[in-house]
């Protein structure tokens, strides 16, 4: 096996192996199983680099391995993957930082960071993922995955909340097996190609009608993941979970592996044409656009601040999809781009929750007034991000929205302009009363449960993974049309999708 | 060396080892458990051996002692069969490994003879030609599952063993008459001179009907699986991952050959789609009694009968696909069950009970076991990477295929079933729980036996392409449509 068959092998094994190693540590081995994390994420990282570089430099990389008779399990770099490779690469290392921090002194750490690490192995196989079955291998582990990190508290709460997520992605990945292997019985081939396989492969003989329930089953199959409504029930409740697990959830893991695979079936799998002309990216596009508003009122009156996030999140992601599902390259790199940059922005509040909830005991909204006084350099990373959600530019968020907005208008879809725009106005309208009340307001008395405090306002491990990912959604937003930019990757992906 | 390999009759070795490993187990008690270790191991080596011939030079035929058929016995080996010989040999290594830790020493040297006669007569009837001797080791097979599942001594694993044993008995009984029938008929024993006589007639269609009654009995097919459920339950976890793991297979690999290589399609009076119904009910009716079961092994038995059901998928949809399928199935639930029977094994010897609500306090001390079961459930649920994965996914495959998407829909529905049973015990395993109660210390060795079986049927799904390239040696389903 050469060397551009091996690196995608190695970026899991980056994370695979320590955490497999992990799992055996005994709990009181702490250093050790820290060194081990930040190893393997540095890891992956600098191996995640060398990819990339190889990429630019016109390697292609393919690690193939026979599965079944006729199917391969397949990993492959093109710029899509190569884009949500690096986003959580990135993004599980300042993760692992932060949970280092967060779960100091908790018990089960070794289980935790274990399954921590498959979980990011199943996100990075997603992505790198090169057929649709190999995709459903990784999209099935990463559920897996995840029900440990969910339940991990061990309360009640937790062991429901675990079960009905499993209800759902276990559902959830029945329809999307059904549909791909239906899918294989009529192409014969599940291989991701620019511009789709199945308009060429679906003979005359293959009804239509076939071809749209196979899409429907697809597209539920992966949106209870990226939680479109009414598939998102679990997400509000898998809040129970640790804050570094929400942060990975909404940002990296569970719900972008949802909305990276609808991509992909839309642009790799039937193919943007081929699939506007089946006429089911229309109902697509609208059932996002209810998400986004649905989600968006309901985050409004949920005064538990997780809870709040946790609806933005299902309203955030659904701005992928309706990217997509808007037939339009302009659009299609407004939705690309917010893969990333609703990452930076969402990882951002939560690891600013989680601060909150670890350093004071604060949950609730209301509880939250006078709060940036106490912990200014949180409060500020927190409302570099609420304004990214809201889309106030440079940052990262507005970029999204901008592009959404004109693809939407030079494809002659203006009710999209307005659905933004009222998002935007619903975004803002749950997230400056809390920007307003932590700053502006006075603390109303003694924090619910305050730890005691060092010279800094709560632990340095805390304290710097929000930061850095403030920073750079702010830097995506400020330098979006530098060269390497999520952007100009988006701009690039759009182009070889809609550019033949 | 290599024409060592490719020439020694491997097949007889498999049978005359385990043989004299019961015999010997016997005669030296005091250094029993390393001879037992010895035989299991050179079971596993020997399988090895052969499928490195059949690989090398395709399937054959043993005449032992020079007699072949029509007069003397003759051994047959092809993919099919090693494909069941391996699982043997690798869950009976892991079983015999585990058994060691498990019995007390008194115990131990009451089950060695009698579970290497198992082995022994599972593999002769892997190994047989003719439906004469597949009655002789089924019978044998099957009065030493019934020893076993009564050593455990206690009421309740008397009369299970009572039941098993009445079932059993009429199994083969019925099984006896259809060859009386066949031999009667077309005068002769052997499958590949059947195979060529063999016409539809009404005497063909009796003896298929009563040797598939009487195997669909021991197979356990809904609603015929009253037996099992309460003796896999009550019998030792080391048995009871034999039985559930190998011994329900026998059967069902005879019937499999029947179906394959003696009767073409359209010679029973059952049809497949009967059959297929039946499954369709046992993985229901199973599901949902493992649903209900409060006890981990009851549990365990009931997802046995579910899985029995997935078998029998295969007669009405009867593509190569399907068969693939269904035999990557049987070779992975031999793996994961067993792992689940010998996890709960360990479960029962920590603690002393199996009730699966006060789970919270045991998970905890008994990670690896835990894991154990949850690897395994994994595969049982067709889950990737899981055996049962590959298994699923050929089976939906080849009813999508072949159009009868209700088999497909049946198989989706039950394996959120099975998930649902699955997650029913690892839910528990996660809470918080402060209770200690008074516990044995589990061999290190038990626990690793039953996560490395578990392992093994996980990954069993990522090198899915060699056992189904095994499976073609020697062409059994040349006669089968390809979808």
């Amino acid at each position: 096996m050469n060397s551009s068959a091996a690196l995608p092998l190695l970026i899991l094994g980056s994370s695979l192996l320590p955490g497999l190693v992990i799992f055996f540590l005994p709990e009181s081995r702490v250093r050790t199983r820290s060194a081990l994390n930040l190893l393997g994420a540095l890891l992956k990282l600098v191996l995640v680099g060398v990819m990339v570089w190889g990429v630019f430099n016109g390697t292609s990389y393919e690690t193939r391995l026979p599965l079944i008779p006729g199917l391969d399990f397949v990993l492959h770099a093109d710029a899509l993957s190569l884009l949500f490779v690096t986003l959580s690469s990135v993004l599980w290392l300042v993760t692992t930082i932060y949970a280092i921090g967060y779960l100091e002194d908790s018990p089960h750490r070794s289980r935790f960071f274990g399954f921590f690490s498959l979980c990011v192995t199943a996100t990075v196989g997603v992505a790198m993922a090169g057929n649709l079955v190999t995709f459903l291998l990784f999209y099935e582990l990463l559920t897996l995955a995840t029900y440990p990190l969910i339940v991990h508290r061990g309360t009640e709460v937790a062991r429901l909340a675990g079960l009905s997520y499993l209800r759902y992605t276990i559902a959830g990945g029945a329809l999307l097996m059904i549909g791909t292997v239906w899918l294989y019985t009529l192409c014969g081939t599940l291989e991701f190609t620019y511009g789709g396989f199945v308009h060429e492969l679906a003979s005359a003989s293959t009804s239509r009608e076939s071809l749209v329930v196979i899409f429907v089953l697809l597209i539920a199959g992966l949106g209870v993941k990226a939680a479109l409504v009414p598939l998102h029930g679990w997400l509000p409740q898998a809040m129970v979970a640790p804050a570094p697990v929400s942060a990975l959830l909404h940002a990296v893991a569970v719900v972008k592996a949802g909305a990276f695979g609808i991509v992909r079936v839309i642009y790799d799998v039937y193919g943007i044409e081929f699939a506007a002309n089946l006429g089911v990216t229309l109902p697509l596009a609208i059932l996002a656009a209810a998400t986004i508003v649905y989600a968006s009122v309901r985050a409004l009156f949920q005064d538990d601040l997780k809870r709040r996030l946790a609806f933005s999140t299902i309203s955030q992601i659904s701005y992928i999809t309706l990217g997509v599902a808007t037939v339009g390259p302009i659009a299609a790199i407004g939705g690309i781009v917010h893969l990333v940059h609703q990452g930076l922005m969402k990882i951002t509040l939560f690891f600013c929750a989680g601060n909150l909830a670890e350093t004071l005991g604060v949950h609730k909204v209301s509880e939250m007034d006078g709060v940036a006084h106490r912990m200014p350099w949180t409060m500020a990373a927190f409302t570099l991000g609420a304004l990214g959600m809201i889309g106030v530019p440079p940052l990262a968020g507005f970029i999204s929205k901008w592009y959404l907005g004109t693809g939407a208008m030079a494809a002659g879809q203006e009710w999209i302009v307005a659905v933004l725009v009222g998002s935007s106005v619903l975004n803002a309208a749950y997230f400056l009363p809390i920007i307003y009340a932590a700053w502006f307001r006075e603390a109303k008395g003694a924090w619910p449960a305050e730890q005691p405090r060092g010279s800094a306002e709560t632990r340095w491990t805390l304290l710097l993974p929000p930061l850095v990912t403030a920073l750079f959604a702010l830097a995506v937003g400020l330098l979006a049309s530098v060269p390497f930019s999520p952007l100009e990757w988006a701009q690039l992906i759009a182009e070889r999708e809609y550019g033949r | 060396m290599e024409v060592i390999i490719t020439t020694f009759p491997w097949g007889v070795v498999l049978i005359l080892v385990p043989l004299f490993g019961a015999l010997s187990c016997f005669m030296w008690p005091n250094v029993a458990r390393y001879l037992a270790l010895s035989t299991a191991f050179a079971l596993v080596m020997s399988v090895i051996a052969l499928a490195v011939r059949l690989i090398t030079t395709g399937s054959y035929r043993h005449e032992i002692g020079g007699w072949g058929a029509p007069l003397g016995i003759e051994l047959f080996a092809d993919g099919l069969s090693l494909l069941m010989l391996a699982a043997t040999a690798v869950v009976g290594f892991a079983v015999t490994v585990y058994s060691i830790g498990y019995f007390p020493n008194r115990q131990l040297l009451r089950f060695l003879p009698i579970w290497f006669l198992l082995l022994a007569a599972l593999n002769a009837l892997f190994l047989s030609g003719d439906i004469f001797n597949l009655y002789v080791a089924l019978e044998l097979t099957g009065l030493a599952a019934v020893a076993l599942t009564a050593m455990s001594g206690g009421r309740a694993a008397l009369i299970a063993a009572m039941r098993y044993l009445f079932a059993t008995l009429v199994g083969s009984m019925s099984y006896l008459l259809g060859v009386v029938l066949i031999y009667h008929s077309f005068g002769s024993l052997d499958f590949m001179i059947l195979a060529e006589r063999v016409e539809a007639s009404p005497a063909t269609w009796s003896a298929l009907g009563l040797m598939s009654i009487g195997l669909a009995l021991k197979t356990a097919l809904f609603p015929l699986h009253f037996w099992l459920p309460p003796a896999h339950a009550s019998a030792p976890a080391p048995v009871s991952a034999a039985l559930s793991g190998l011994v329900v297979k026998a059967s069902f690999y005879i019937l499999l050959r029947l179906w394959l290589e003696v009767f073409p399609a359209g010679h029973s009076l059952i049809p497949g789609e009967f059959l297929g119904a039946l499954g369709v009910c046992a993985i229901f009716w199973g599901g949902l009694q493992a649903l209900r079961a409060t006890r981990l092994k009851l549990l365990i038995a009931y997802s046995t009968v579910m899985q029995v059901g997935y078998f029998f998928l295969v007669f009405p949809l009867a593509t190569v696909v399907a068969w693939h399928g269904v035999l990557f199935l049987l070779l992975s639930h031999a793996l994961a069950k067993a792992a689940m029977f010998l996890a709960a094994g360990n479960i029962i010897y920590f603690a002393g009970h199996d009730r699966i609500v006060d789970f919270d306090r045991i998970a905890q001390q008994l990670p690896m076991t835990l894991a154990a079961f949850a690897l395994a459930g994994v595969c049982i649920m067709g889950l990737p990477p899981g055996g049962g994965f590959i298994a699923k996914w050929l089976m939906v495959q080849a009813s999508l295929e072949s159009g009868q998407w209700w088999w497909a829909a049946a198989l989706i529905l039950g394996s959120l079933v099975a998930a649902a049973y699955v997650f029913k015990v690892v839910g528990h395993s996660f809470t918080q729980t402060t209770v200690r109660e008074k516990t044995n210390v589990v061999p290190v060795l038990m626990e690793w036996t039953a996560l490395a079986l578990a392992l093994a049927s996980v990954l069993l799904g990522l090198v899915a392409s060699w056992p189904l390239a095994w499976m073609e040696i020697g062409g059994v389903f040349a006669g089968v449509p390809a979808r």
